[in-house]
């Protein structure tokens, strides 16, 4: 039973990982060109809105941030670790913690829209 | 075993500063604070969304058009691809090696592989944003 709920949680964490891997770059490339004043088309209201509004696009977004918070999370609570961090209960209470507010908030907003 | 074994000291707080595979390992696994940060502001773009004010979101969108930043955004995409996504690809074969009867796809196969999915995803998502 241990290793079977090992397995889900190394699981989640590997989506995620593939999903930071794969996806940010280019989510942080569609936030450097709004920065630079080139907003894509598929960034206006209208057409984002509208994407976040349908059913894929909900899932879709969904599925992307929860993976990913999860995943930075338990990194997160690796890295205090290695930087001589000994109180791994009380951090990996507040990395999970923090995961779970984004996910609820994610939830929240995309029911919302 | 002796009674005394001897403990080599080792820092808790500065221990990859000895060796550069350690530094590189660190350099990788502090990316983990740029996904949650870009995870939240992705959640806070959708709060703005969920407000359904055409104003605030272009608000938003202006509030971020500024040289702070585009340098921002542009250090951390190099850093990011640097130390995470090809790293990531680099050490594919070795978290996921792919076995075909007596033998072992080579790492290199898995690794193009890799790189052509990254191509294509992002590819998908700029087409879907209207960047291509």
């Amino acid at each position: 039973m241990a290793i079977a709920k090992k397995s889900v949680v190394w699981g989640l964490f590997a989506a995620g990982g593939t999903v930071a891997a794969f996806l940010f770059p280019a989510l942080i490339a569609l936030f450097l060109l709004v920065a630079t004043g080139n907003v894509p088309e598929g960034l206006q209201y209208g057409a984002i809105r509208g994407f976040a509004a349908s059913l894929p696009g909900k899932f879709l977004l969904f599925i992307v941030i929860s993976l990913a918070l999860w995943h930075a999370a338990h990194r997160l609570r690796v890295v205090f670790h290695d930087f001589g961090v000994r109180m791994d209960k009380t951090v990996a209470r507040a990395v999970y913690l923090v995961a779970a507010i984004g996910t609820v908030m994610t939830a929240f907003y995309l029911y919302a829209i | 075993m002796s009674r005394n074994p001897y403990v080599r000291p080792v820092s808790k707080t500065t221990w990859y500063m000895r060796n550069g595979r350690y530094r590189k390992y660190m350099l990788r696994e502090v990316t983990c604070l740029l996904v949650g940060f870009y995870s939240f502001l992705a959640i806070f773009a959708l709060a703005v969304l969920a407000g359904g004010s055409e104003e605030a979101w272009n608000a938003f969108l202006a509030a971020q058009q500024n040289g702070f930043w585009v340098s921002f955004h542009a250090a951390v995409l190099i850093y990011y691809l640097v130390y995470m996504t090809f790293d990531w690809f680099k050490l594919a074969p070795k978290a996921m090696p792919v076995q075909l009867g007596e033998q072992k796809l080579p790492d290199l196969v898995i690794v193009v592989a890799h790189y052509v999915a990254w191509v294509i995803v992002t590819l998908v998502v700029f087409w879907l944003a209207g960047v291509v």
